[in-house]
């Protein structure tokens, strides 16, 4: 299968129509939204390379995540990264990290994964902030889409003899043993379920967070922030509910890797999935 | 699958991969450098200004903490010690000559000495202070409202901004002092003081001395501290860099709300 698509011969199977313009489209501008939101947060982050739990940062209480750097011999800086009080060294990527002329520079995450590269708030604030309204008007676009076209109940809601065969697809996955024929049309199981964590989960949470950081916000009913313990608290979730993401859209790709990477792609581009059945096995020409 | 076959594939997708981030990063790198994209950013700055106020009366109260969340130390940030001699004089007398001076779109410009504020309506709260870094600390804050001192001023129907003029230069020699800005709105709000104590001794010097503004619902850079001069406007445009305050003039948004 793979030789037949380098060389770009006519692929055996159907083409099925599985992702409709709007989803395709929405889910290209998540993907700019979201990269641009989390490069120019890391750079938002380095401002202040601290997460504390609690309503504010001088309490008293040890930091969740502290990322520095020490002085050491002949001025070279040590990468220092203390996790809940661990200290771990981390020179090269946390903490201090090449410049971009080569140069072992103080930094908390390297200039490659921060927009603006240099250290630059105002401007990595202005990248945040605007890209921040185009991913939640894109998210309530693909909500209000997806339960009018039916998308979410058709799609991605499990339905329960679906739910369980969470064990069976879980088993699958391991073996990277992936669906043909009419089950390739649908999400699997644990594809919905993630697909709905995602989405109703760890995207509203993160912007529920982000806002709690918002001291204007926090006047509109004072004190709602204490829920998850304060704005400092607030913080740190925003920050792990971003890498929880960024560990979902590794699995995404590596998903989207193993199981035909330019048969996924082109359904994301075209719409179009092609579908291998037994029957064009057969028929093949 | 042979290797042979995989390996440019494989070496394919990375290259790409690798030119995409890298295109994504040197674009990013140009467009942050443009003038008019910048801008275009910062049409998100104004859209929040204007969704935050449909959200939420302008009266909306920042919240208010008890003794016990108090930060053991309410750290300094910005300007520790305002290079600049006659503050410094000031400082060493105890600011016993220290003059308040209001001035600008207003009936009665007056000046006030401390003695004259501490005697107007104040107010003592207990805020969060969050700086635009991401660190917060919470204070307890006494000072005269703001409202009242603009009320024995009296400002003009045009008046539309309060400028806060500081004695802390952010660049050598004296020049570019500090200064920050706010509307009418903010600057009668219930919470926006101008801060004489903090944690109940005289406000230190390293937190603003004699006075500086407290504007909870905004972010820190906001808060001017060593305030000698206030001044009431229609617009701040022929102030300085022309965006109402230091910061601002450095690319920070004049919306400090978020």
């Amino acid at each position: 299968m793979a030789v037949s698509e380098v060389r770009g011969e006519a692929a055996s199977g159907t083409l099925y129509y599985r992702h409709t313009l709007p989803v395709r489209i929405m889910h290209w501008i998540n993907v700019i939204a979201l990269t641009v939101l989390l490069m120019s947060g890391l750079n938002i982050f380095n401002a202040h390379p601290t997460l504390n739990w609690g309503k504010s940062s001088y309490d008293g209480l040890p930091a969740v995540l502290e990322i520095g750097a020490v002085q050491g011999a002949e001025g070279v800086p040590i990468g220092i990264t203390r996790v809940f009080g661990h200290q771990f060294v981390t020179t090269g990527f946390l903490g201090a990290s090449k410049d971009q002329g080569g140069e072992l520079a103080v930094r908390a995450f390297p200039w490659w994964l921060t927009i603006p590269d240099n250290q630059w708030l105002s401007m990595a604030r202005r990248w945040h902030l605007f890209f921040a309204w185009v991913f939640v008007i894109n998210g309530l676009c693909y909500v209000a889409y997806s339960a009018l076209s039916r998308h979410l109940t058709r799609d991605l809601a499990p339905t329960s003899p679906e739910l369980r065969t969470i064990g069976q697809s879980i088993v699958d996955h391991l073996k990277f043993k992936h669906p043909s024929g009419e089950a390739a049309k649908r999400y699997n199981v644990l594809q919905k379920l993630a697909y709905l964590a995602v989405i109703f989960v760890l995207l509203p949470l993160i912007i529920l967070m982000g806002m709690a950081m918002s001291p204007w916000l926090d006047s509109l009913w004072p004190g709602w922030i204490d829920v998850v313990g304060g704005r400092q608290s607030a913080r740190t979730i925003h920050f792990v509910v971003a890498w929880l993401l960024v560990a979902f859209v590794l699995m995404h790709v590596f998903e989207v890797i193993v199981s035909g990477f330019w048969n996924h792609l082109r359904s994301m581009i075209t719409g179009r999935f092609r579908i291998v059945t037994e029957e064009a096995h057969e028929t093949k020409h | 699958m042979k290797p042979s076959i995989e390996l440019p594939r494989r070496q394919f997708i990375r290259a790409t991969f690798g030119a995409a981030a890298s295109l994504l990063l040197a674009g990013c790198e140009k467009l942050s450098q443009t003038e008019w994209f910048p801008r275009l950013l910062g049409s998100g700055e104004s859209l929040n200004q204007k969704v935050h106020g449909v959200l939420g009366g302008r009266r909306a109260m920042a919240q208010e903490f008890s003794p016990a969340d108090l930060s053991p130390d309410f750290r300094s940030n910005g300007t520790s010690v305002p290079d600049n001699p006659r503050y410094q004089a000031m400082a060493a007398n105890g600011f016993a000559d220290y003059q308040l001076k209001v001035e600008g779109l207003v009936e009665k410009p007056s000046t006030f000495s401390l003695a004259q504020l501490r005697e107007l309506l104040s107010r003592t709260q207990i805020t969060r202070h969050d700086c635009v870094e991401g660190w917060s600390a919470i204070g307890k804050w006494k000072g005269v409202k703001l409202s009242a001192v603009l009320n024995a001023v009296q400002p003009k129907s045009d008046a539309r901004f309060v400028v806060f003029h500081c004695a802390d230069p952010m660049e050598p020699q004296g020049a570019s002092p500090y200064y920050e800005s706010i509307d009418m709105d903010d600057a009668t709000h219930e919470q926006t003081i101008l801060a004489y104590e903090l944690n109940d001794k005289t406000l230190p010097v390293q937190n603003g001395a004699p006075i500086r503004l407290r504007v909870e619902r905004q972010l820190g850079y906001k808060h001017a501290k060593y305030i000698m001069r206030i001044e009431v406007v229609s617009s701040f445009e022929k102030i300085a860099g022309g965006n109402g305050g230091y910061w601002e003039d450095n690319g920070y948004e004049w919306y400090a709300g978020i």
